[in-house]
């Protein structure tokens, strides 16, 4: 799929005012958002923040109890998941969701499922359409794992790789969509830092193919490191919003992190 | 196909097809090949099982139902309007599909396993509409008059002629299922089987794909009730009841859940287990079927097939039986 190009500060995704509550417990009490097209965007907070429910409605896994969430100026809340992940949305897990008996290449192979068509019937008598489709799809799978540097794993079982490589392949998995926008739920989480330092820049050549990037992430320094924007929440609530260094020195975001001293 | 299944595919393909001679050879087992007859019948209902339980994660305790409303479409056509058998075979296909379609829409819109209580419930009422709606079925007397196959003006009348068709369409269900698999939505649905919700995320229908499953195993079940209505000939209900679901799904554990071969193996194991083996236990069949269940859910939860793979010759490392492309 093309990507049209850009029109600087139009923003691909508008949070209006989204709440969401389990029972009585109110995990978003009311985000406002609008992230621009193109850019890093992290998503920082103290754990119970609501990041991951964000992440979580953005991407269809949940229906936002009120508000609307606009991608590219239309509403995508109430959606189906898949629809979402169509339209150009994607995502990677804070607990790896790999399909771990399956191998790395066919983890990356199934992300293209949104991109291609072949159906039931196409597939069960194997019309020739369908094998040049397949033939497509291992070759675009393979470029993928290239891009993030697994290309030598590609025949292991993904559940057999270790943590740092199964995070990056969630990422290989989800950019296989040809998604517009990533959410990468705490990419960084259980990786070294050398492992750490590689991702931001993956990241970073990410978002320089055009993709926007939405990053929800604890380790302070790649996110200071590679962001454009910084959100943060506190308690399912709106604290502040803005760059690297305008958020380093905001006194609301350093008392929530670092308490009343 | 993998390289791996194309020679399985080339053995199991040679020994079937030698089957007939051999047994002719050995005095006393003539009779086998008509339990290899039903064996293959009952494949095609299994293969279907299979893809639903191993692949798409879903078990359905109403596969003999479908295995009778392609029984009883076919019987009621042909025997009370005469119709030619092969015309009706794909009407019962296409209502077992419609039904499955209605049950299998509301189930599998939920996570977890509603689709195994509706279709107990259904299978149950299926079995109740096969025994009372005596005017059309015969009831539990029975339907007779119902004739054979014929291709071209061809009888099919000998047990080894019947051996032949039925394996020959088994082989073209197991094909037409290995090509499912080993393709974009193969991928799919073991991907919902393993992470149901990343599937989602990734843009996998997942809702319809099992609806999918389920339809296609539906119809799989509906065509070899069909062929088992010419081949026997005479239809009675409890030949579709829960018992008959129940020994489906225990065909496929037994053999093995996440694999098309242990589906055959362990069909083609039961059948002569159900038909030959277990007749001195009468009554007490039941109880032998929950001892093997107990004994495969405790000690093979992978099944028989995991045994073989593990053995020597047959041993392959999961890395390499997964690894590949289709």
């Amino acid at each position: 799929m093309e990507h049209p190009a850009r029109q600087p500060g139009a923003s691909i995704l508008e949070l209006n005012d989204i709440q969401m509550s389990f029972g009585g417990v109110h995990a978003l009490k009311g985000i406002n958002h609008a992230v621009p097209e193109g850019i890093i965007q992290a998503v920082i907070g103290p754990n119970g923040a609501g990041k991951t429910t964000l992440f979580h409605c953005i991407s269809g896994l949940l229906n936002p109890t009120e508000g609307s969430i606009l991608f590219r100026g239309a509403e995508i809340n109430g959606l189906a998941p898949h629809r979402i992940a169509h339209l150009g949305i994607s995502r990677t897990f804070q607990h790896v969701a790999l399909f771990k008996s399956m191998t790395v290449l066919e983890n990356v192979m199934l992300g293209r499922h949104s991109r291609t068509r072949s159906g039931f019937w196409a597939t069960g008598l194997r019309f020739p359409g369908m094998r040049s489709e397949e033939r497509n799809i291992h070759k675009k799978a393979e470029a993928f794992l290239d891009l993030v540097g697994l290309a030598d794993a590609s025949r292991l079982q993904a559940g057999t790789l270790p943590l740092g490589k199964q995070k990056i392949l969630e990422i290989a998995r989800a950019l296989a969509t040809e998604p517009r926008l990533v959410l990468l739920d705490e990419p960084a989480g259980g990786l070294n830092m050398t492992e750490t330092e590689e991702l931001g820049v993956l990241i970073q050549k990410i978002c320089q193919t055009g993709i926007t990037v939405v990053l929800v992430e604890h380790d302070m320094n790649l996110v200071m490191d590679i962001s454009d924007q910084i959100l943060v929440l506190h308690y399912g609530q709106y604290l502040a919003s803005g760059t690297p260094q305008h958020i380093k020195d905001d006194p609301a975001v350093i008392e929530a992190y670092l308490g009343e001293n | 196909m993998r390289t791996t299944d194309r020679w399985i595919f080339t053995v199991v393909f040679l020994l079937i097809a030698v089957f007939p001679w051999l047994v002719g050879r050995i005095s006393g087992i003539s009779h086998y090949i008509e339990v290899m007859i039903f064996a293959g019948i009952f494949s095609l209902v299994c293969l279907g099982l299979s893809l639903l339980m191993g692949y798409a994660g879903q078990i359905s305790l109403a596969q003999a139902a479908f295995f009778g409303i392609g029984a009883y479409t076919s019987g009621i056509l042909t025997a009370r309007f005469d119709w030619n058998p092969w015309l009706a075979m794909p009407v019962g296909a296409v209502l077992a599909a419609a039904v499955a379609w209605i049950v299998g829409v509301p189930a599998l819109r939920l996570r977890g396993h509603y689709l195994a209580m509706a279709t107990l419930g259904f299978g149950v009422i299926v079995h109740i509409v096969f025994s009372e709606e005596v005017e059309w079925t015969g009831g539990p007397s029975g339907m007779v008059d119902i004739p054979g196959l014929a291709i071209a003006g061809w009888r099919i009348s000998s047990e080894v002629q019947w051996y032949y068709l039925i394996w020959g369409i088994v082989f073209l269900a197991l094909l037409f299922s290995f090509h499912i698999l080993h393709s974009r939505v193969g991928r799919a649905l073991r991907a919902i089987h393993e992470e149901e919700i990343a599937a989602e995320a990734m843009g996998v229908p997942t809702a319809r794909y099992k609806v999918q499953i389920f339809v296609f195993g539906a119809v799989l079940a509906a065509i070899a009730g069909s062929f088992y209505t010419h081949y026997v000939t005479f239809l009675s209900p409890s030949s579709f009841n829960l018992m008959w679901s129940i020994r489906f799904v225990l065909m496929v554990m037994v053999g093995g859940m996440q694999s098309l071969w242990g589906a055959l193996l362990g069909t083609v194991l039961l059948t002569f287990v159900g038909n030959e083996w277990l007749q001195v236990f009468a009554d007490f069949e039941v109880l032998v079927y929950g001892a093997i269940l107990l004994v495969v859910a405790l000690f093979l939860p992978q099944g028989l097939i995991s045994v073989l793979r593990r053995g020597p010759g047959g041993a392959r490392s999961s890395v390499s039986r997964l690894g590949g492309e289709g």
